[in-house]
Order: C-alpha cells, then sequence, then structure tokens
C-alpha cells in the first residue's frame, strides 16, 4: 500500500507534488534549525567570547527577511497547489487506452460493492480492473460516511449517503493490489479492506463475461436482504446484475439507508417507549 | 412509578461488569479519590479546602485548579494512549486484546480529553493565572464568572470519567461525524456523553474567554499601554477572542446533533433532507480556530520564556503582535482543508489549501523573532528554555508536515492516514503541551513560591522529547505506506515494525511523565532549600515577577506603574540607580469568595447526567437548582471585603526587603 510505489498517472503526481513540496520546504527548514541549535550553542551564558547586546529587540532589515522567506517560499508553494489542484482534481477525466470502465461504488457497513453497469456483473469486497484503460469511479454510501481509497492508485474520495462523488483513476501495472476505507464507519471498519486485480485488457473481458455467467444475481431484494445490514463477509462473491438502476435506487435513498446495528433484545425492550418514532 | 421509568435508561446493565479494564480502572480512580477525600476530612484540610479553594474567586487559585484538573486529565487521556499504542503493536493479523467496541471508545475519549480537558484547561490556567499579574491588576474582570466557567469545564471532564463505568463513552472519534453518531448508527449514551459534557463544559470556556478579553481589554495598570503588553497577555487576547467566536459554532453544531438525537430533528440525518457535509463544515469552522486557542497562548509562554532566559527583550515585538492577530484572523478561514477529499471542486481546495499556508506566514515570522531574541543573548539552559527550544526544533518539523497536507494532492494520499495523526501531535505535543510545561516550570514559583527541582525536570524534558520522536516519526513511515487512522486490527505486514517502535516510544513518555511526578513530589519534600524569597527566581522581565512568591491576594500592594515595554524589567533598572522608598500603602478591596461557581456545577452535573439517561425529573431538578443559584448570586448585598491599609504593608515588607537586597546584591557585582 506503500504510496511512494505509484502504479498509476493520478497516484504518480499526486506523488510527484508531495515530494517537490517537502523539497522547497527542507531547503529552508533546514538552516532554521541549524541556526536554532548554532546560536543556543554560541550565545549559551557560560561561553565567555559570545557577545551579549542586552538590549537589542529590532532591525527593520532583518524583519524584512524574516517576513520574507516564509512568505516567498508560500508564494512558490502556494502555485504548487493551485496548479495541483487543478491537475488532479479527482473528477477530472484521465487519459487511457481502451474504452472507459464505469465503476459504482457502495460503501456498506462494513464493506465495498463495485457495480460494473456496462458489464451488468457487480462483486464484494474486490475490483478487477484492465491495466491502461481509464477508470470512472461513482460513489455512494449505503449508511455512514467513508473514504475510498487505493493508495497506489492515487487520489481518495468521500463517499456519503444521498450523493455520488467521482474518482477518475487509471492502474499501469498489471497486478493485486490493496484498497481500504480511510474513515472511521464503526465497529467493522479495520475490516472494510477490498483486494484490486489489475489484469489484462482481455483478461478483464473474459472476467466480466464469466461473472455475469454467475448463478448469484444481485437486485434490490438480494441487496437488501444480504448487503445492507452490519456485517463482515468472510468471502468475496461476485454477482450478476439483474438490477441496472440498483446504484441509482441506492444514491437517490429510494432503497433507503442501511438500518444500523440491530438493538439488543433487552435495549429494545427498555427503550421502545421512548424512541417509537 | 416503576423504578425503570423513574432512571430512565438507566439500569443495571449499564455498568460494564463483563469487562474488566474500565471496571477496574474506574475503582482505582474512585479509590483514590476517596482516599484522598478521606485524607483532606481526617487532617482536617476540609474547610480550608472550601474557603481557599473550592470558593475561591481569587484568579491565582483559579488557575492553579485549571491547571491541576488538566495534569490529571492527562494521565488519564495518556492511559488511553498506551492502551492505543499497545493494542495496535499486539494487532498484526489478531483482535488485540481491545475488542472494537471497547477500542474505539478509547481513541474517542483519547481526543475528547486531551483537547477539551488538557490542553484547554492547562492554557486557560495558566492565562488566568499570569495575565493579571503581567497586567498589574489585581484580578480579572469578573471573578465569580471565572470561577463558574471552571467549575463548569471540571462538569464536562466528571462526566467524560463517569462514562467509563456507567454506561459507555461515543464510539465515533473525537469529533463525532454524522450519520455515524447519529441515533440509527449509534443508539447507545456514547454520544450523549460526549454532547453533554461538551455543551457544558463549552459554555465554561466561553465565559472564561469573554473574562479573559474584558480583563485585557479593560482593566491593565496605569501606562500598560497595548503595545506595552507582554507578548503572553496579547496571544491571550487573540485566543480568547477566537474562542468567543467560535466556541458558540461549537455549542449551536452539537445542540443540532443533540435535537437530531432527542427531538427527531433532521440536521445531519440521512433521511428528511438531513446534510452530513453542513456538520463537517460546521465543527471544523469551530475545530481549526480551536488549534489557534490551544497554540497562541503558547507561542505566548515561548516569547516569555525564550526572552527572560536569553536575558534580552523579545525581538521584533511589533511584529510578533501582527502576527498574532494575523494568526487569529486567518484562522477562520481554512477550516475547509480538514475535508479536502469530500470532492469539493479545484478552485474551493486550491484557495482553502493557500489560505491554510498563509498562516504559516505569521507563524514562520514567529519562529524567526525567536531566533533572533536567542542571537546575542546570554543563553541559561534551565528547563522552561529547555521546553522552549525543544518546541522550536519539533514545531518546525510539525508546521512543514503541515503545510505538506495543505497542498490538495497530497492530502489527498495523506488525508486520515497515520501521517495526519503524526502531523497533529507534532503541533500539540511540540506545540503546545511543550508550551504548556515550559509555563508550568516557568510560573511554578509564582503561584507556589518555590522552584520545581531542576534535575528531575531536564530528565523529563528529553524522556519526553526522545519519546515523543522514537512514537511519533514511525507513525509518519506507516502513513506513508498507507495506513489509516483507528484500526483496531490490520493485516499488513509492513506496518507492523514501525507500530512496535511506536509503542516504546509511548513507553519513553510514560517516563517523562513518570519524572514530571517524581519532580512534583520532590519538589515539594525539598521546597525549604527552592524557596523564592525575592518573587523574581529567573531574572524576569513583566510585571508578575515584580510581587511576591506567592503573590499576596491583592496581587501588588501598590498598582505598578508602566512607562514601556519589560515593565519590570525598567524598574530593576531604576531601582538600583536610584533606590526604593516606601511607598504610602492604602486599603484594598477585593471580591468576596462564593460557592456559586461549584454549586451551579454541582447542579450542571445532576442536570448532564439526567439528559444523558433521559431521566427528565431529575433534568428539572438541575436547571432549577443551577437557576436558583445565579438568582441568589444575583442579588448579593455584599460582593467585596477590604484589606485594611496596615495589613496591606505589613504583607508588603517582607517582599520589599528581599527584594531590595537582592537589587543591592546585583549593583555590587
Amino acid at each position: 500500500m506503500n504510496i511512494l510505489d505509484p502504479q498509476g498517472p493520478v497516484a504518480a503526481a499526486d506523488k510527484t507534488i508531495l515530494i517537490d513540496s517537502i523539497a522547497i520546504m527542507l531547503a529552508i527548514v533546514l538552516p532554521t534549525i541549524a541556526a536554532i541549535f548554532a546560536f543556543a550553542f554560541y550565545f549559551r551564558q557560560s561561553n565567555t567570547r559570545a557577545f551579549y547586546w542586552p538590549d537589542w529587540e529590532y532591525s527593520g532589515r532583518l524583519e524584512l527577511v524574516v517576513w520574507s522567506i516564509p512568505a516567498l517560499t508560500i508564494i512558490l508553494l502556494g502555485g504548487v497547489a493551485w496548479i495541483g489542484s487543478h491537475q488532479l482534481d479527482p473528477a477530472k477525466p484521465v487519459a487511457g487506452t481502451g474504452e472507459t470502465v464505469t465503476i459504482d461504488v457502495v460503501s456498506l457497513d462494513w464493506k465495498w460493492l463495485f457495480i460494473y453497469p456496462d458489464q451488468r456483473i457487480a462483486t464484494l469486497n474486490s475490483v478487477t480492473v484492465p491495466v491502461g484503460a481509464p477508470l470512472h469511479f461513482q460513489l455512494t454510501s449505503a449508511s455512514v460516511m467513508n473514504v475510498f481509497f487505493i493508495p497506489q492508485l492515487g487520489s481518495m474520495i468521500y463517499t456519503m449517503n444521498g450523493m455520488v462523488t467521482r474518482l477518475e483513476l487509471r492502474a499501469d501495472e498489471v497486478g493485486n493490489y490493496q484498497g481500504l476505507s480511510a474513515h472511521f464507519s464503526g465497529d467493522g471498519f479495520p475490516d472494510m479492506l477490498f483486494d484490486v486485480h489489475v489484469v489484462s485488457q482481455p483478461e478483464f473481458a473474459s472476467f466480466a463475461s464469466d461473472t455475469v455467467k454467475s448463478d448469484r444475481a444481485l437486485n434490490g431484494d438480494s441487496y437488501r436482504n444480504e448487503l445492507l445490514p452490519q456485517s463482515v463477509p468472510k468471502n468475496k462473491p461476485a454477482y450478476r446484475l439483474d438490477d441496472p438502476e440498483l446504484f441509482g435506487e441506492i444514491a437517490s435513498q429510494r432503497i433507503p439507508p442501511g438500518p444500523g446495528p440491530e438493538p439488543a433484545p433487552q435495549e429494545a425492550a427498555n427503550v421502545g417507549t421512548n424512541h417509537a418514532r | 412509578m416503576s423504578g425503570r421509568t423513574m432512571l430512565g435508561k438507566l439500569t443495571w446493565s449499564a455498568i460494564p461488569f463483563d469487562q474488566p479494564i474500565p471496571l477496574l480502572a474506574g475503582a482505582v480512580v474512585l479509590v483514590v479519590i476517596l482516599a484522598v477525600l478521606v485524607w483532606v476530612v481526617v487532617a482536617g484540610h476540609l474547610p480550608d479546602l472550601w474557603r481557599e479553594w473550592i470558593t475561591s474567586v481569587d484568579h491565582k487559585r483559579i488557575g492553579v485548579m485549571y491547571t491541576l484538573l488538566a495534569c490529571v486529565m492527562l494521565l488519564r487521556g495518556f492511559s488511553d494512549a498506551i492502551m492505543m499504542r499497545a493494542q495496535q503493536a499486539v494487532a498484526f493479523h489478531s483482535n488485540g486484546f481491545l475488542p472494537p467496541e471497547h477500542y474505539n471508545q478509547i481513541f474517542s475519549a483519547h481526543g475528547t480529553i486531551m483537547i477539551f480537558f488538557v490542553a484547554m484547561p492547562f492554557v486557560i490556567g495558566l492565562m488566568n493565572l499570569v495575565v493579571p499579574l503581567q497586567l498589574g491588576v489585581r484580578d480579572v474582570a469578573f471573578p465569580t464568572l471565572n470561577s463558574v466557567g471552571f467549575w463548569l469545564t471540571a462538569t464536562g471532564a466528571l462526566l467524560v470519567n463517569i462514562s467509563l463505568v456507567i454506561g459507555e463513552f461515543a464510539r465515533t472519534g473525537w469529533l463525532p461525524y454524522p450519520p455515524l453518531s447519529e441515533l440509527t448508527y449509534s443508539p447507545g449514551v456514547g454520544v450523549d456523553y460526549y454532547l453533554w459534557s461538551l455543551e457544558i463544559s463549552g459554555v465554561g470556556t466561553l465565559v472564561a474567554g469573554i473574562n479573559l478579553v474584558t480583563t485585557v481589554l479593560k482593566i491593565r495598570t496605569k501606562g500598560m499601554s497595548y503595545m506595552r503588553m507582554p507578548m503572553f497577555c496579547w496571544t491571550t487576547l487573540a485566543s480568547n477572542l477566537l474562542i468567543i467566536a467560535a466556541f458558540p459554532i461549537l455549542t449551536a453544531t452539537l445542540a443540532m446533533l443533540i435535537l437530531d438525537r432527542y427531538l427527531g430533528f433532521h440536521f445531519f440525518t440521512n433521511d428528511g433532507g438531513g446534510n452530513v457535509m453542513m456538520f463537517m463544515n460546521l465543527i471544523w469552522a469551530w475545530g481549526h480556530p480551536e488549534v489557534y486557542i490551544l497554540v497562541l497562548p503558547a507561542f505566548g509562554i515561548y516569547s516569555e520564556v525564550v526572552s527572560t532566559f536569553s536575558g534580552k527583550p523579545l525581538f521584533g515585538y511589533r511584529s510578533m503582535v501582527l502576527a498574532t492577530m494575523a494568526i487569529c484572523v486567518i484562522s477562520f478561514m481554512v477550516w475547509l482543508h480538514h475535508f479536502f477529499t469530500m470532492g469539493a471542486g479545484p478552485d474551493v481546495n486550491a484557495i482553502f489549501g493557500i489560505a491554510s499556508m498563509i498562516i504559516a506566514v505569521p507563524t514562520g515570522v514567529k519562529i524567526y523573532n525567536w531566533l533572533f531574541t536567542m542571537f546575542a543573548g546570554r543563553i541559561r539552559f534551565s528547563t522552561p528554555m529547555m521546553w522552549s527550544i525543544g518546541f522550536m526544533v519539533t514545531f518546525i518539523i510539525g508546521g512543514l508536515t503541515g503545510v505538506l497536507v495543505a497542498v490538495p494532492p497530497a492530502d489527498f494520499l495523506l488525508h486520515n492516514s497515520l501521517f495526519l495523526v503524526a502531523h497533529f501531535h507534532n503541533v500539540i505535543i511540540g506545540g503546545v503541551l511543550f508550551g504548556a510545561f515550559a509555563g508550568y516550570t516557568y510560573w511554578f514559583p509564582k503561584a507556589f513560591g518555590f522552584r520545581l527541582h531542576e534535575g528531575w525536570g531536564i530528565a523529563s524534558f528529553w524522556f519526553w522529547l526522545i519519546g515523543f520522536y522514537v512514537a511519533f516519526m514511525p507513525l509518519y513511515a506507516v502513513g506513508f505506506l498507507g495506513m489509516t487512522r483507528r484500526m483496531q486490527h490490520f493485516d499488513v505486514a509492513e506496518w507492523r515494525p514501525w507500530l512496535a517502535i511506536a509503542s516504546i516510544g509511548a513507553g519513553l513518555v510514560l517516563v517523562g511523565i513518570l519524572c514530571q511526578i517524581a519532580q512534583l513530589v520532590v519538589s515539594i519534600r525539598r521546597r525549604a532549600e527552592l524557596r523564592d524569597v525575592t518573587g523574581d527566581p529567573w531574572d524576569g522581565r513583566s510585571l508578575e515577577w515584580a510581587t511576591a512568591s506567592p503573590p499576596p491576594v491583592f496581587n501588588f500592594a501598590i498598582l505598578p506603574d508602566v512607562t514601556g515595554e519589560d515593565a519590570y524589567w525598567a524598574m530593576k533598572r531604576r531601582a538600583r540607580d536610584e533606590g526604593e522608598h516606601e511607598p504610602a500603602y492604602g486599603p484594598i478591596d477585593m471580591p468576596r469568595n462564593s460557592p456559586t461557581g461549584f454549586v451551579c456545577a454541582f447542579f450542571a452535573t445532576v442536570m448532564g447526567f439526567a439528559l444523558i439517561w433521559h431521566i427528565w425529573w431529575m433534568v428539572g431538578l438541575g436547571l432549577l437548582g443551577a437557576f436558583a443559584t445565579f438568582v441568589v448570586f444575583a442579588w448579593r448585598d455584599h460582593d467585596e471585603y477590604e484589606i485594611p491599609a496596615d495589613e496591606v504593608a505589613r504583607l508588603d515588607r517582607a517582599n520589599l526587603q528581599a527584594r531590595r537586597n537582592l537589587v543591592t546584591a546585583a549593583g555590587s557585582i
């Protein structure tokens, strides 16, 4: 999951900006730290050779320098931030070879559902993408907030119920990577890991055509019964997508948000009257 | 009425008999509290404790109590920290020793306690203790309100700690982001404990802020113009202006969440048109200024310490004032950088990123000004100065990583990671806490009349400093490896060694804390030899050193007349040249002690507890009690008493003599 080992253009560009920013700042930070040590050591009370100006408290020239150094650094970095924000806007399409693959992502308590509307398939806690192709993610949450993040492919993005966020990525190297949720979402949060399989474009085509024959169907009913309640799944099933409108129904709340924890029997009895709504 | 409805949601099942750790911790705390209470009663200190401390409206006493609360809560917050580090050190491919529902409470409580009940009371305590002395006046603007503020803060801390044994604390993180914190996903009382603790202590913080702003603006001694105020008074002003502006946002935001949870409103719910993004914006509109509320007073402390121990006036005083006020204003324009990854457009992200970086300019200026204060000085490496130098180096690194995550594309990789966790601990420990410790060592002799033991202080500094680096540098590294925060367990082998090293760092910090406890014990036992007779143990420059240690209740027998910056330094020079004459003493009026704060807070605690457990009759009782207390106070007949001139003279003469001896001795060298 090393972000310093990027496997796609977005991650690589994010990383370049990160490294450049550190380098720009180190250029003033290191001399400043050195000066702190040097002044503290040289002007120690026991050093009788050091000069002592007990009333020296102002120097216009020094003040100018003192304001200029951080200001100039920040002007430079501000430029990096402005350009970087625009070039690396998560919603900005990324070029690539082959057809754009649309993947609708739903964060649930506590698992990730990946819906491929064009391929008519869906997968749980595992996402397979073709190498080199532009990847178009649309993301929402079925319950609480989460952050979708594949460290080696770059930028992360929030998932929120009733809203759709967008993320454009591309994977440049075939291989297996890992993704995770980067926003705490309750007891099962640390298990919200998912596999990322980057495969060749022909392999992706056969993955899609195999999965579409799956005997597990994903539709409104199976989504509501199997996925919406809180759980940490043990395996990573793949589904044929029976209802192509499913993602829209989740995002627009036509399928209501996840129910949260089931009350313990005793709590339910206690709370009953107070919370009847 | 059955027992269950009498006590709302509260039943025996609220006490976690099946979880040994919180029960044991709770039992230990309870035993310690009872032991202290028994000792107080048996040794006959109870009347003194009530008269001199609990009902005191003396800003110095209240300052000490705030600081004491912070120190005690630091122990609680740190126990949480060490449990988290231990859990993550062992939780590779395993559940560790803390189940998720417990671990999640621990990190939520750790953040809440460290910010609201350690950092806040620490800096407010030091401001309370020192600012009136530095301004050369007898008290704060609203002495009784000051006491109310403190006791309401204590109420909040008490409620958070009650959650350890009755019910549970929030499992949502230190900022309860909805919809996770809504009733649907957090049906327990944990979030309610969080909400009511902070609503009540937030009122306390707000009145403390109003009090200190009024004090700095309206109550200064003769000649103490704004541009002659010590730097700490300036940063106090800036910090408390921020409190007044920001805390109402927190109170309102949490009130909205309360309405959602208690009355079925839909401010932040998934359904009914609620909007979670509104919560994030509102909470950080308070949350980011909060960072500066904490760190600005620390900057003030460093300014005092560096100048005193370098034997020079602060370099670039006017720049420092400007930088402080600039930080104060800009801190309100950066909140969005806490959620660059929410998908706002590039313009919004870039503007808030650049605004966040702009804060680094005045902050950088401050670092350079401290640097040039050291330049051509005669530096004494006493404990406060060690904390300050440790701060300067550490804070620069924290500043670097902070500016880094203000660059949106870098944040896209680092948001919510352990890199971020390392960053904000870097600035809060290296900035706020080191400053609080510097101030604690620096002003301890002023508060109690004897210095803290130097050897233990230096030992504690080194353990804290090295412990900090060993604990948090690995977290920077593991953040680069993609690890996100708040993970109860993990399966990634590369993270493991770094988390093991970090737990060693936590152990070193523990040794640092033990050294501080030893320092306090040793200093109290050897207080006779550490006695500060003159009231000026560090060769200080500002007015708090112009009176005895500890100062008499009225602070100054004769209010000082200020003629320039570094008022006391100038007075010492004059005294050396001209000698001092005994002033003409007069009687002094001081505010009477009042139990209002304590009684109010008692009823607030009852009300808070009742609200958490839906015990509605008790809510009414608490509310009524607090209101009645206020009415009784408002209708008081006598609010001041007079100290006769003889008494003032008697109290002042001894210190004057000691001070004269010091000046003569210095003159003869």
